[in-house]
């Protein structure tokens, strides 16, 4: 069973947690209101200091909570790759500083992958970049590329990330829903989830630096299919806007699924930085190494990022990446290889979950793709004027009850009644 | 695409002047570096033997830890930093784990400096300070560290490189936000004094600024020089961001894990920045570095520490430095810390005016360009740790990294015998 937390937010939470961390201070400091005022933050990070998990992370701390909030596998990862990193412990001038924009070792595997998948060759020095897991992707790509005034267009619901990046290089995000049409007698599943074509069109303009992209998708786990990406490259293309993809649940695709990168379609390797991570990719989440793949002209604003940010990523760590990359690029097409092996693995246990909440009266949206599952909670119709706190959403009343009560850490999902578990 | 691209907080920011130097360090063959400060000896076993640890033990090690700080790693560091500094530190709320030191400078910078904020650099400086002020849309306002004259045959030492104390005054305007302190200090290997940085202190705290303190070097102290941290001073913890480094500690610069200590009312602005950029730094690096501190506790002010053997073994490499430099008409700095000397090539200028490079490209750029391509022997141009427009004053020192192992400095050694049979007919 897989441990579930991924920092997750809509655009209807938000605004209930921001504060302005101005007033706090005053309050705060027992020293002059000269000094107070001197040690006011910069204002990129006004109204961003808030994070909802932290009360729930208190609440699921007791250990006889199933925790199945955050992103993260509590399996081990492959053998192999533990192996790597363990050989890799013992030489010497790992140790040290590696080439800031990435280890040549791992940008090299990366290179020889992802060549597979693009019709371009993939320079490795100068369209790859290595960073501090896909995070520090989104954030060398957001503060390389977006300036204040631009506009963001993020799709509903989004991994929370995604806004406060955006606000924090003092840009706009604009919000486009993706819309559930359930077909009656069917399971309900995340490809129901659409974006009405018109609706993407109007939130386009000239002011619109790039759209952030997350297939497959967190927390739905949704897999845009070929005709909705094309809808979105005919739009970046029309407005001549960039495209910024999440694509961090790249294997994590379930039978009857095709993950497709929109980094390949007509006109948009020029415009498109896509986004991967090891944490994702074997199960190692705490390795914090993720990756930027995209045209030299855009990457190096992010390698410009890199060297005024963290300047380079950790060696051995890059190295057993690379490692374990060999291992798997070598037996693409054999089931043994993780990226075949782990969905199927998932799969299983997607389906098992579903089943579970079923017999729970919870329906959920079957994901096809990605570390997560969204349940409705709507028909179990629990009572939850007891719990404290009238105010907030209903969904994160019924986690809290859920945690109180029936011993479980659920993530939340603010579309009104929806609870996230995952996988 | 037809619009401007990136954003306009990477403007001036974009070039990189080490860029240049590693790439043709790399290219040529046969080149001894003593150019960047990395070690090219082993770390110490006890440090390997707890990332091994790290990375063959508890699999649950290979997912997240805690965003601001893997919790063995800041319960060490409170602990053991709050001797040091003679200071209750709260793990939660005094300690934030980046990556590397250079990470913690970053959120530090993006924290406090805002659009129009002057920030004070001592020159010369680590060369990111200026870029990471401009990039948070700050405005460097540098002073410099001047050498006093030397008596005739005195060898110049990083002691007799001092602030003017009315100059330094007069940087402080109602505009200061930060006050970047160096110490030891990255190229000179100055260690501020007391008195120096009871000046410094004064100063901040007369004009309510900041103290953003580059410790990394704290163990890299000779000669019986004493590191102090400004944050111990009277008045100065509750203003002061103190920033260390595993890598230079341990002598593990690949693993970049770094840290700030600082007082709640400022960590928490850097723990916003930080879980908006990077959100964790990676697990098993944090938890060999916490084994690490916990071995050094234990053997902490004894013979056995490394943070004694460590400081005695550099310095043995700085005086065979020093003695093959001057042999060969080189005139070191003497550095009291760090992992660097500063050499006047001024003799060397006056011999050889006119080496290749771009017109207004500083002599000293040109001189380890010839040196790297002729003799073998990577080092790095002083002129690149100044604002540009005293680059041209301090265009006749390099700097090299004395850090290494005896086979680097013995072959070291070849090359500069090589040049000088060279030099005499």
């Amino acid at each position: 069973m897989f441990l579930a937390w991924e920092r997750l937010c809509t655009l209807s939470c938000r605004p209930k947690f921001l504060k302005t961390v101005w007033a706090s201070k005053i309050l705060g400091l027992s020293t002059s209101a000269k000094m107070s005022l001197r040690f006011k933050n910069a204002k990129r990070i006004e109204g961003l200091d808030s994070n909802i998990w932290i009360e729930f992370t208190k609440l699921a701390a007791d250990p006889s909570v199933v925790n199945l909030g955050q992103g993260l596998p509590d399996i081990s990862p492959p053998v192999y790759v533990k192996e790597e990193l363990s050989k890799i412990a013992a030489i010497d001038n790992l140790n040290q500083y590696t080439r800031g924009f990435g280890h040549p070792s791992l940008v090299k595997a990366l290179s020889c992958l992802y060549e597979k998948f693009y019709h371009n060759k993939i320079n490795p020095n100068e369209e790859i970049l290595v960073t501090v897991g896909a995070y520090g992707s989104l954030f060398n790509a957001i503060q390389g590329l977006i300036d204040e005034g631009d506009e963001v267009i993020v799709i509903v619901p989004f991994f929370d990330c995604y806004e406060s990046m955006v606000r924090m290089a003092g840009a706009t995000p604009v919000f486009v829903p993706l819309r559930c049409k359930p077909v009656d007698g069917k399971k309900c599943s995340s490809s129901d989830w659409t974006l009405d074509p018109q609706e993407l069109a109007s939130k386009f303009n000239s002011k619109t630096k790039a759209i952030i992209l997350n297939t497959p998708h967190n927390p739905l786990g949704k897999v845009y299919t070929k005709e909705e990406l094309q809808v979105i490259a005919d739009l970046c293309i029309k407005y001549d806007t960039l495209c910024i993809s999440d694509e961090v649940y790249e294997w994590l695709v379930y039978t009857g699924n095709k993950h497709f990168k929109i980094a390949t379609f007509p006109g948009m390797w020029e415009r498109t930085i896509t986004i991967g991570s090891a944490g994702k990719t074997f199960s190692v989440t705490g390795w914090k190494l993720g990756w930027s793949i995209g045209p030299k002209h855009l990457i190096k604003h992010l390698q410009t990022v890199q060297q005024n940010t963290v300047y380079t990523c950790a060696t051995p760590l890059q190295e057993a990446l690379a490692q374990a990359f060999w291992i798997d690029i070598k037996r693409m097409d054999d089931p043994e290889c993780y990226f075949n092996s782990l969905p199927k693995e998932l799969e299983v246990k997607r389906d098992r979950m579903v089943h579970l909440l079923e017999s729970v009266g919870l329906k959920s949206i079957v994901p096809d793709g990605g570390y997560f599952i969204i349940a409705d909670v709507s028909l179990l119709d629990v009572d939850l004027l007891d719990m404290k706190d009238s105010n907030e959403p209903y969904d994160y009343k019924f986690v809290k009850w859920m945690i109180k009560n029936k011993v479980m850490f659920i993530g939340f999902c603010n579309i009104v009644l929806y609870v996230i578990v995952d996988l | 695409m037809a619009k401007r691209l990136q954003a306009r907080r990477l403007d001036g920011i974009d070039h990189n002047p080490w860029v240049e130097f590693v790439q043709l360090a790399s290219e040529e063959a046969d080149v001894v570096n003593l150019g960047q400060g990395f070690p090219d000896f082993s770390p110490p076993e006890f440090a390997v033997e707890a990332f091994q640890h790290a990375v063959s033990g508890d699999f649950m090690l290979n997912q997240y830890t805690k965003a601001f700080g893997y919790p063995p790693l800041t319960k060490i560091l409170a602990n053991f930093f709050g001797k040091l500094l003679g200071q209750e530190i709260d793990p939660l709320k005094n300690v934030l784990v980046t990556v590397g030191a250079y990470g913690a400078l970053f959120t530090a910078f993006q924290a406090l400096v805002d659009e129009g904020d002057e920030v004070i650099i001592i020159e010369p400086f680590f060369d990111c300070y200026e870029p990471m002020t401009l990039m948070a849309g700050g405005r460097p306002v540098f002073v410099s560290l001047k050498p006093s004259p030397t008596q005739k045959g005195e060898p110049d030492s990083s002691s007799n490189w001092q602030l003017d104390p009315t100059e330094l005054a007069s940087k402080f305007t109602s505009r200061t936000k930060a006050f970047i302190l160096n110490t030891p200090n990255n190229p000179l290997g100055k260690v501020f004094s007391k008195e120096e940085l009871e000046l410094v202190a004064s100063l901040c705290q007369q004009h309510d600024v900041v103290c953003i303190s580059d410790e990394v070097y704290q163990w890299m102290v000779f000669d019986g020089f004493q590191h102090i941290s400004i944050a111990s001073l009277p008045g100065m913890w509750e203003r002061t961001l103190t920033i260390g480094s595993a890598g230079k500690t341990f002598s593990v610069t690949g693993w970049k894990v770094g840290w700030v200590l600082g007082p709640d009312s400022l960590m928490k602005h850097l723990r916003t920045v930080h879980q908006n950029s990077i959100y964790h730094c990676a697990t098993q690096g944090q938890a060999a570095v916490a084994q690490s501190f916990e071995r050094e506790q234990l053997h902490f002010g004894r013979p056995s520490s490394y943070f004694v053997q460590l400081p005695q073994y550099i310095q043995r490499c700085r005086d065979h430095m020093i003695q093959s430099l001057q042999s060969m008409g080189f005139r070191p700095v003497i550095p009291q810390g760090s992992y660097f000397l500063i050499t006047d090539i001024s003799d060397f200028k006056n011999k050889m005016p006119d080496l290749p490079g771009a017109a207004d490209e500083p002599y000293d750029r040109r001189f380890v360009k010839w040196m790297i391509k002729n003799k073998g022997l990577v080092a790095v141009p002083v002129s690149i740790f100044f604002s540009l427009p005293h680059q041209k004053f301090f265009d006749h020192y390099i700097r090299f990294c004395f850090v290494k192992d005896e086979s680097t400095l013995r072959a070291m050694d070849q090359k500069l015998q090589k040049w000088k049979a060279e030099l005499t007919p």
